[in-house]
């Protein structure tokens, strides 16, 4: 299975090669996002409303360039506009393309209880299917990037898919293809990462930004929708984005020995009870006046 | 079997009638019942929602969706049922000097040595503890219940308390469940008749003095017959 099954091979009357020949198109996936050649331009929002096919919806101005105050079920992709003065009192104006991070090990997944209802394709998408969901939010409480967003009329969990319909048809996601100024990439982890480690090398050679880093937290197993950030130690200065970000312990703790435990409590006093019967049995009436009245039980 | 609805809990009925006792009014036993199928209600739907192995309970009641749906309504009802519970029942499952030496012989009472436990009210003290637990554990449950139904509105810089809130709902959960299984165990095999009583109203004079010999005297105010 790869996910190139309509990657072109030749093109009529084309001038030189075929875009992509030479790609991998291996899994896993990744989307790499530079935040340093972002422009703010929201091409990706656009992109991205269109190839999901849904409205404009309406708008929150809080002050900011930023399109509304956070992502929305019918809204995956968001540019986060953000002031930062640093501590040297430099002033950095911030925009990071905001939306799920495909992590390789997915809060959202470990907490989700039904069935089906969120699924991680073998090239790295972590993909809902709203067809399942029953609208619980554990995935809202499993997210560490607060990503997955309740749509209160279909009682429906929605975010970013990574093109997951495009991607398996040997497209970039739409976001990636509308992207004016090469900010966005798509490919293999493998050829992202590279790419990320050569424009951070970049960074630290020709510009002043010599604590820019890539951003793929270990904490989650690492991410399929990676960022370079000027600032790899303060990535809580690009809107909310966590330093370490992990499953929280307390998730795992109720996925994992608290269910076990529960598990075993359960059928453990289930069989105690049945065990206890058998060895003792029922409590018998006292009767006190045979003599007088046979009486009888309640029933 | 005549339903007795003017008489007060434990007034004592006409001796032709069989010799028997009202233990609980209809008002107890609907309040009861409401308490105890809401409870069933959410516990089946949030044992669906619990384990994979068990999303099978949702499917019967309708559909994941459905019982994500209704879960917290039934949730808010058997909260509310037992707050009613309370105002029906507080005196008689205040904890005394009595259910802590009651506690502490609670091995004679599981074991059938009923001779050997201090006599009991209208409630032992094991059934104070599953009223307790149970009251409690709603609360708990109630308060975290409504954190888990409107997650997003949880501000910002309080998310970190979501995952910790959905564990103190199960923790929670699994308590009652432990409580329950004991409650149900108690009154369908240990104690033939409290079955009978909780839907019925009515239990024998003999059961009343054999299980609840403090109630039966002060209902019937005189002292039991010894043997």
């Amino acid at each position: 299975m790869s996910n190139g099954i309509l990657e072109i091979k030749a093109i009529s009357g084309h001038a030189g090669t075929v875009p992509g020949r030479d790609a991998s198109r291996d899994y896993p996936v990744a989307k790499l996002i530079d935040v340093t050649t972002c422009i703010g331009c929201k091409a990706c929002e656009v992109a991205c409303l269109e190839w999901n096919g849904y409205p404009f919806r309406e708008t929150q101005f809080d002050n900011t360039y930023q399109t509304m105050p956070d992502l929305a079920w019918n809204y995956y992709n968001l540019i986060r506009f953000n002031e930062h003065v640093a501590e040297d009192g430099t002033f950095q104006w911030l925009m990071r393309k905001d939306g799920c991070l495909h992590c390789a090990d997915p809060g959202c997944l470990r907490a989700c209880p039904a069935d089906g209802a969120i699924v991680q394709y073998a090239n790295g998408i972590v993909d809902f299917q709203q067809e399942n969901c029953i609208g619980c939010q554990y995935c809202v409480t499993g997210c560490p990037f607060n990503i997955p967003k309740f749509n209160p009329e279909t009682k429906k969990v929605h975010k970013c898919t990574l093109c997951s319909d495009r991607v398996g048809a040997g497209l970039e996601p739409a976001c990636i293809k509308a992207c004016p100024t090469g900010c966005l990439h798509f490919g293999t982890k493998d050829d992202m990462l590279d790419l990320a480690n050569k424009r951070v090398a970049q960074l630290h050679e020709h510009t002043s930004h010599t604590s820019a880093g890539v951003y793929d937290p270990s904490g989650v197993g690492g991410t399929h929708v990676m960022y370079v950030l000027h600032d790899i130690n303060h990535p809580e200065a690009y809107g909310g984005l966590p330093k370490d970000p992990r499953v929280p312990l307390a998730v795992r703790v109720w996925k994992g020995p608290l269910k076990w435990l529960g598990n075993l409590a359960m059928v453990g006093g289930i069989l105690t009870a049945a065990v206890h019967y058998v060895r003792y049995g029922p409590k018998t009436v006292e009767k006190t006046d045979p003599g007088k009245q046979e009486s009888k039980e309640a029933s | 079997m005549s339903s007795g609805s003017a008489s007060l809990p434990g007034a004592r009925t006409a001796s032709h009638d069989g010799d028997r006792i009202e233990r609980y009014t209809f008002i107890e036993r609907i309040c009861h019942w409401v308490t105890g199928l809401t409870y069933v209600y959410c516990l089946l739907t949030g044992l669906a929602f619990y384990s994979p192995y068990l999303f099978w309970m949702a499917i019967v009641l309708g559909g994941g969706p459905t019982s994500r749906f209704w879960h917290p309504f039934l949730g808010i009802a058997f909260a509310a049922a037992i707050t009613w519970m309370h105002q029906l029942w507080q005196k008689d499952v205040a904890l005394t000097d009595v259910d802590r030496r009651w506690l502490d012989d609670v091995k004679y009472y599981a074991t059938n040595r009923d001779d050997q436990v201090p006599p009991q009210d209208r409630f032992n003290a094991g059934q104070k503890v599953f009223y307790w637990a149970m009251f409690y554990a709603a609360f708990v449950l109630l308060l975290t219940g409504a954190i888990m139904w409107f997650p997003e509105y949880v501000p910002a810089g309080l998310r970190w308390i979501r995952p910790l809130i959905v564990l103190l709902h199960s923790a929670s959960a699994l308590v009652t469940i432990g409580a329950f299984i004991i409650h149900i165990y108690m009154g369908i095999f240990v104690v033939p008749g409290s079955t009978a009583a909780i839907v019925h109203g009515y239990v024998s004079a003999d059961w009343a003095r054999t299980h609840h010999r403090l109630w039966y005297e002060r209902m019937t105010r005189r002292p039991a017959v010894r043997e």
